[in-house]
């Protein structure tokens, strides 16, 4: 069971986003608090980068209440376009929102496996390593909620499985809240406290294990998606590790 | 050898550098080039508001120039109109309603060329005092909200969900091009302010791999231009403005030279 007096770190209540007189989301509560992992989960078009701008403070035009409780918030949005004209370094990107000392860049470069390419400029890189240099820059700032709009897209299946160990392992270690977008259903049922299923409204939600079971998950993504989860629940017993080898538990 | 105009039109030339090397980059970046062009050509509506009203030419070119950038950023918000579209209306609209005034204004004796291709040549101490007072005023503008500037430069929501205040910036560096026109216009003209603006950071871009440098070679480029077209233009007569902007280019074409050495080693 939850702890009640984890501190809030932000709270949507009865959110509702209109754009030219089209709903896009309507009456979204939810609230991440520290040391959670918040997961929408939703077809496209559902609202899930609407609903994450919303908590972010980026979408203003909204109705009902968003309440931000820390100003230190990590993001990683879903598409960051570098103009060309632009030249930037991954060093440079590190530092883009605040001062982080040498070894915090190093150390957060080294958690997402991409150190090698500190002094690359970013039209350099592969969509891969961009999306880990984008995930090492939100969580060196060492913040208080991080939110990932799909941080692992175009990540090599490998390096999928341990980012998101890497997420997990950063709201153990820092106690940091985390909103997470994804698409990886298998993935966010094993490493999420709670699933939000989006469809321009909250269709369900609640523990993975019970929105996985639920009516409105298996009409959204179908039948097998609602195997997707036992096939984890089966598997729990084992790790993965970086190399990509699986461990057995003891 | 150096007569006093040419002292102070070089002075005058390089404390425009200064500002134009940085504010040219983040014009690039920020694909701004011809939002500068929309500024420029309003400052004709400005110089004949002053003309008219008998008020400070720099002056008067920064209000009006500026109430053109407010309109359109609020003009974007609140149309469908493609940016460049709004652009080219703002534009337009401002030069005519400029060279209407003009046509009104047939009592006072007016250097159109002068004012479409700069006479820095003419340029007097009180111009000197406003390139150099206002401009270290616009650099230090943009030294304090260059942090959040540049990350609403590489990508808005960022800077604003992890709290860097891009719209603020935005306005404030929207206002500073707005100065920046206005103590610029008399030396290069307002035909030609944005290739003062574009050449040297374009340039710098094709010799740097990280923002500062970029910055810092571009004012160098600046100073360059304006010391090469003004000796140009000193020993050739050749008119001074267009001088400038001529060697921008041929430093931007050497540029290209070393841009394409420095890739071919990079494929190989």
């Amino acid at each position: 069971m939850k702890i009640n007096n984890k501190k809030t770190l932000v709270k949507l209540e009865n959110a509702s986003v209109e754009k030219n007189k089209k709903i896009l989301v309507k009456h979204i509560s939810l609230e991440v608090k520290q040391g959670e992992i918040v997961t929408l989960i939703g077809p496209n078009g559902s609202g899930k980068t609407t609903t994450a701008k919303m908590a972010l403070g980026i979408n203003k035009n909204f109705e009902g209440n968003v309440k931000r409780f820390t100003s230190q918030i990590g993001y990683v949005p879903q598409k960051v376009m570098i103009d060309w004209t632009l030249p930037i370094r991954v060093n440079d990107f590190m530092q883009l929102t605040s001062k982080i000392n040498p070894e915090e860049i190093n150390e957060a470069l080294i958690f997402t496996g991409v150190d090698h390419l500190k002094n690359k400029n970013l039209n350099e890189l592969s969509g891969g390593e961009f999306q880990r240099v984008l995930i090492a820059r939100a969580i060196a700032k060492k913040p208080e909620l991080l939110v990932l709009d799909e941080p692992v897209q175009g990540v090599d299946f490998k390096g999928e499985i341990s980012l998101y160990e890497l997420i997990r392992s950063i709201s153990e270690k820092t106690n940091c809240g985390i909103l997470l977008i994804s698409h990886d259903l298998h993935v966010v049922m094993s490493a999420t406290d709670y699933v939000v299923c989006l469809n321009g409204h909250i269709c369900c939600s609640g523990t993975p294990k019970k929105v996985a079971n639920s009516d409105q998950y298996r009409e959204l993504f179908g039948d097998r998606a609602s195997t997707m989860l036992s096939i984890y629940e089966h598997n729990h017993d084992h790790s993965h590790s970086t190399d990509g080898t699986i461990k057995k538990n003891n | 050898m150096l007569d006093d105009f040419f002292i102070r039109a070089l002075i005058a030339g390089l404390g425009v550098a200064l500002i134009t090397g940085p504010m040219g980059c983040f014009t690039i970046w920020r694909r701004l080039s011809f939002f500068g062009d929309t500024l420029a050509h309003s400052a004709l509506l400005g110089v004949t508001m002053a003309l008219t009203f008998e008020l400070n030419i720099p002056l008067a070119v920064f209000v009006i120039s500026s109430i053109i950038a407010v309109m359109l950023l609020s003009l974007q918000k609140n149309t469908r109109l493609p940016g460049d579209a709004l652009l080219g209306l703002l534009a337009h609209s401002s030069l005519a309603i400029g060279l209407v005034v003009i046509g009104f204004l047939s009592n006072i004796r007016f250097d159109v060329m002068g004012l479409l291709f700069g006479d820095i040549l003419a340029v007097n101490n009180i111009d000197i005092l406003i390139i150099w007072i206002g401009g270290t005023l616009i650099l230090i503008i943009l030294k304090l909200i260059w942090k959040s500037l540049f990350a609403a430069t590489v990508n808005y929501d960022l800077a604003e969900a992890e709290g860097m205040k891009p719209d603020r910036a935005n306005v404030i560096f929207t206002i500073l091009m707005a100065a920046m026109i206005a103590i610029a216009i008399k030396m290069v003209g307002l035909l030609l302010i944005t290739g003062m603006l574009i050449m040297p950071a374009a340039m710098a871009r094709n010799l740097s791999d990280n923002p500062t440098k970029m910055v810092i070679l571009s004012i160098i480029g600046g100073i360059m231009s304006v010391s090469f077209g003004l000796f140009a233009s000193l020993e050739f007569n050749s008119p001074s403005g267009p001088s400038i902007i001529t060697a921008a280019l041929i430093l931007f074409l050497l540029s290209l030279i070393n841009f394409r050495k420095s890739n071919k080693i990079k494929n190989y």
